[in-house]
């Protein structure tokens, strides 16, 4: 039996009051207003757990109505348990129609993905983050974090980037890379690109669509705006690179040009070869049937 | 002094509390105390005066207490002096004052133009990150962008230093205390300062370990032709450093002159008991 038959009028449009509406869309306008810089907001209770995708959820509620079409994916799967409670959440509260396809949607929640579709202008990218702060890794005192981002002071961040590539040869970080919002040299605020890998990070660079970052646990939300530079921290001889498996491809549509996720090996006891399908599912789908 | 000084402090005075003429004519060597008993402040500083050129190393001596760490906490802009100015010489040749800057113009300032060694490596080194990764501070800081021109500088200035290049790439905190302060000693150098102070370098270091580090300053002193200010209370390290010192004693310069002169022949009280702690 289900909720709505036992209480009729249980529609969970009440997950967020109208002032908080307000006020996360106020967070919203500054964020795209000063590219990269998190803005501080009055993160709500959810109900979801904090870490769950709270922030993200925010900000889909306080922008979505009846007019949107909102896809929710997680880890590039539409049909994940978080991704399909997240989902369901979000059109029942707002009334907006549910999709798959990325170029039905209107707003697109994530986590960990860039859909592979090219998404087109207009478009919103709303990303689950769980840590916004880019220096957590190198200061943990808050005031100092705040002189370091007010004075685009990132030196240490260098430093992080110069000890990674000493101790391990190579450039380890996957997600969260460290990404000038407005360029090198025009940029202000360095972001931390997480929840996404690596893989996605170059398209966000010049993108056609907005990304809208929210942070419930940290109360943080910060935007990168469309046709904006987002250089990631890379020295000028070391290039950047993304993550690749050579010899990898998808076992249900052979793509290797898309991000690609091992299958975790089966108990059964045989030959240790690693299987490899695409992250993004619905990409999959849509490339599986179109061939013969 | 000629015109060729790199730091010029001129009327340095810092006091903590309310300032009068009673209270810093109640305060100073001939009362005993820094403190002036009836509005309870405290005269860290006055009356300091500092030329120190290109190539001097200025040393400052007095016990603990004794304003020393007043005036360098002032010349780094740690510390906003009550009066006076602190004028540094930049290697354009530009001129600024430390005392009237903001904290980013300052930090700034002390990236490129200026460095400390601190008696703790604590307190200038982070040591969860490799020797190299801490001269990658100071060369990232001051924009460079170039993993090998880093790298190719850092070993440079580590070589100099003499910390063996093997331990490069090992982290700080599994060094010794000498080679502590040879990695500080690289940090401070990497964007070729104007002017470095040296606080108790070798305060905290066997006495072993402290010959090789003083040695190892005094060469880098003469050959990179920096102004430096050495503060210490230890006579021994002053004479061995620096040219030229000053005393200070209860907030206020009791005597300065050539260090081997003021050595031989100490004029004020204090300046002599400190020269017979040193003989000791």
């Amino acid at each position: 039996m289900s909720v709505s038959a036992i209480l009729p009028d249980a529609r969970p449009a009440n997950v967020m009051d109208d002032g908080a509406t307000r006020e996360i869309r106020r967070a919203v306008l500054t964020a795209i207003a000063v590219p990269g810089y998190q803005v501080p907001f009055g993160s709500r209770e959810m109900p979801v757990a904090r870490g769950w995708g709270s922030g993200g959820l925010q900000i889909t509620l306080a922008m979505a109505g009846p007019d949107d079409v909102v896809k929710v994916i997680d880890q590039g799967d539409d049909e994940g348990v978080n991704a399909v409670n997240l989902r369901r959440l979000i059109v029942a509260a707002t009334g907006a129609d549910e999709t798959t396809v990325p170029a039905e949607a209107t707003i697109i929640q994530t986590r960990h993905r860039i859909p592979e579709d090219p998404m087109h202008n207009g478009q919103v990218l709303v990303l689950q983050v769980p840590e916004p702060e880019p220096l957590r890794g190198v200061e943990r005192d808050t005031r100092e974090l705040e002189r370091m981002h007010a004075e685009a002071d990132y030196a240490r961040l260098w430093v992080s980037l110069y000890e990674d590539r000493v101790r391990n040869g190579v450039i380890t970080q996957t997600t969260g890379y460290p990404c000038m919002v407005g360029g090198r040299d025009g940029g202000r605020y360095v972001i931390s690109t997480t929840p996404i890998p690596r893989w996605d990070v170059p398209r966000l660079h010049r993108s056609a669509f907005l990304s809208l970052f929210g942070a419930g646990r940290a109360k943080r939300i910060y935007a990168v705006p469309p046709d904006t530079d987002v250089e990631p921290l890379t020295f000028t001889d070391v290039p950047f690179e993304v993550e690749t498996t050579p010899g990898a491809a998808c076992e249900r549509c052979g793509s290797s040009e898309s991000y690609l996720v091992s299958i975790p090996a089966s108990d059964a006891a045989g030959p240790a070869v690693e299987r490899w399908v695409c992250s993004d599912t619905d990409w999959c789908r849509r490339r599986s049937e179109s061939q013969p | 002094m000629t015109a060729e000084w790199v730091l010029s402090v001129r009327g340095l005075g810092k006091v903590f509390g309310p300032v009068s003429d009673e209270v810093i004519a109640g305060t100073g060597p001939e009362h005993g105390s820094a403190k002036y008993g009836p509005t309870g402040s405290v005269v860290a500083a006055w009356g300091v005066n500092l030329d120190v050129a290109a190539g001097e190393a200025l040393g400052v001596i007095g016990e603990s207490g004794s304003g020393k760490s007043t005036v360098m906490r002032c010349v780094v802009g740690d510390l906003e002096p009550t009066v006076g100015s602190v004028v540094l010489r930049r290697s354009d040749g530009s001129t600024v004052d430390i005392a009237a800057l903001d904290p980013a113009a300052r930090r700034a300032l002390r990236i490129h133009d200026m460095a400390i060694v601190h008696q703790n490596p604590v307190d200038g080194l982070d040591l969860r990150i490799t020797a190299g990764g801490n001269v990658a501070d100071r060369l990232t800081a001051a924009g460079w962008r170039s993993f090998g021109e880093i790298r190719t500088r850092a070993a440079e200035l580590l070589d100099r230093t003499e910390v063996p290049l093997v331990r490069m790439d090992d982290l700080v905190r599994d060094f010794s205390g000498g080679m502590r302060q040879r990695v500080q000693l690289a940090k401070a150098l990497a964007n070729n300062p104007s002017l470095v102070l040296l606080d108790e370098p070798t305060t905290g270091l066997d006495a072993s370990v402290a010959a090789g580090v003083l040695d190892l300053i005094r060469s880098l002193l003469d050959d990179l032709g920096i102004a430096a200010i050495v503060v210490s209370h230890d006579f021994s390290v002053i004479e061995m450093l620096t040219t030229r010192c000053v005393v200070m004693h209860h907030g206020r310069v009791v005597e300065s002159g050539l260090t081997d002169q003021l050595f031989e022949d100490p004029h004020h009280p204090y300046s002599q008991r400190l020269v017979s702690a040193a003989r000791a």
